[in-house]
């Protein structure tokens, strides 16, 4: 993770993490022409801001939270929350049992590549954006609340929401898996 | 400790987000437990799938070099700008100090032009403004042996309408010299010699130079080590014409 070096330029701190924030833009937009543009953005708003960057912070969760807090505020961005209740979010939900029911072993062994993204895909952006941080990116909790804006309880809870829709979309993928 | 207890925590402890402790108590729970240890092993598949699934989108070589060149455009010019403020500070500061110098210079050699005008009216106003009184110059030279750490010598002014008055000691920020006085029609000339001194040749970069103080006409050069000043109310044509016989004589 690129720490902040009050010596280093902004080019040091930004590029190394260019293909993860496309990757992640990609992710959001579905789209590579926006996906391209929401990168194009985020980069000027963090130039411009850059001189406001608080040393001693992580740079990589604050690159992150400019690109998503764009993406929330395009078309697309806007369009993706609003089909999402976030109303339900509880830090005590992923105390919830999981399912053991579901032979999701076998149904992983199965799935290909393509399936899990085709899943990937189907998730709600709210839940995507949380899973491609936390499994993609490898961010912590800490991180990841630091990206979405919210507490480490609410990552928790939705990447345990998360998890459960990605099984879900998994199965409606593979039913013979499901079936299995 | 039952598997109730461990399950809602297989996600955090995969993500290695549990403290140590409970991090050690999962590790233990799980060898010993088949049906956490399975449920384990379906969630990390999880996991490291959607980790592959999720490295899909790559950005093509052109957007990148878009990229890069929008980043290096705007960030060069905040490079150069901070360079700007510490560019000017060093551009004052030098502009400071060569002016300090030229200025302190100019009050250094103003001083030292002013201490000698201050000799010659002096001197002038003096009843014995020289102390060996001689148009010979075979005379007032002489006079000077063992009074001056060095020696100088003085033109022939036979034909040339200069007049040599005598001479005297003079001194200079405590340095001795000698101080000789020349007449040309009715205007006086002194001529001050003294040691060339670094203090003094910093003050006269210039090894011939001429200038007006108090409107007298003044005159300087050096040579053979030793440094020369022409002081007079005379026409610059008359203190240059004695000039050149003293440098004549020097050489």
């Amino acid at each position: 993770m690129p720490a902040y070096d009050p010596s280093a330029d902004f080019e040091q701190l930004a590029m190394p993490l260019f293909e993860s924030l496309y990757n992640f833009a990609h992710w959001l937009t579905q789209s590579r022409e926006e996906a391209e543009d929401l990168v194009q953005e985020t980069y000027a708003k963090a130039l411009r801001g850059f001189g406001s960057f608080q040393p001693g912070t992580n740079f990589r969760a604050w690159i992150f939270r400019i690109l998503r807090n764009t993406f929330l505020t395009s078309r697309t961005g806007l369009a993706a929350t609003r089909t999402v209740p976030l109303e339900t979010e509880d830090d005590q939900e992923q105390t919830v049992a999981v399912e053991r029911e579901t032979p999701e072993s076998i149904m992983l062994e199965q799935a290909g590549q393509q399936q899990v993204q085709a899943a990937l895909e189907q998730v709600p952006v709210v839940f995507r954006e949380v899973l491609l941080l936390c499994d993609v990116e490898e961010m912590s909790y800490q991180e990841i609340a630091e990206t979405l804006g919210v507490p480490i309880g609410t990552v928790m809870s939705r990447l345990y929401r998360a998890r459960k829709a990605l099984r879900t979309a998994l199965q409606e993928k593979m039913p013979e898996a499901k079936h299995a | 400790m039952p598997d109730d207890t461990w399950r809602p925590k297989l996600d955090q402890y995969l993500d290695s987000e549990l403290p140590a402790e409970e991090m050690r108590g999962m590790d233990a729970h799980l060898r010993e437990c088949a049906s956490c240890a399975s449920e384990a092993l379906r969630h990390l598949q999880l996991k490291r799938a959607t980790r592959l699934a999720g490295q899909r989108y790559t950005p093509t070589a052109d957007f990148r070099r878009r990229i890069e060149r929008q980043v290096a455009a705007k960030s060069r010019p905040r490079r150069v700008l901070l360079w700007v403020p510490v560019l000017a500070v060093a551009m004052l500061l030098l502009a400071s100090v060569v002016t300090i110098g030229r200025w302190y210079e100019r009050t250094r050699s103003q001083q030292l032009l002013a201490e000698l005008a201050d000799i010659h009216v002096a001197d002038l106003a003096s009843p014995t403004p020289v102390d060996v009184v001689s148009s010979d110059r075979h005379t007032v030279k002489p006079w000077f042996q063992g009074k001056l750490p060095f020696t100088f010598d003085l033109p022939e002014l036979q034909g040339t309408g200069y007049t040599l008055i005598g001479g005297r000691i003079a001194y200079l920020e405590h340095e001795p010299g000698a101080h000789l006085l020349y007449d040309v029609g009715a205007h006086h000339i002194s001529v001050f010699i003294f040691r060339d001194r670094p203090e003094i040749e910093r003050v006269f970069p210039v090894r011939d130079s001429s200038r007006r103080v108090l409107s007298f006409h003044v005159e300087s050069w050096a040579t053979g080590g030793l440094r020369y000043f022409v002081f007079g109310d005379a026409s610059p044509e008359a203190i240059e014409g004695l000039c050149r016989l003293l440098k004549q004589a020097g050489a």
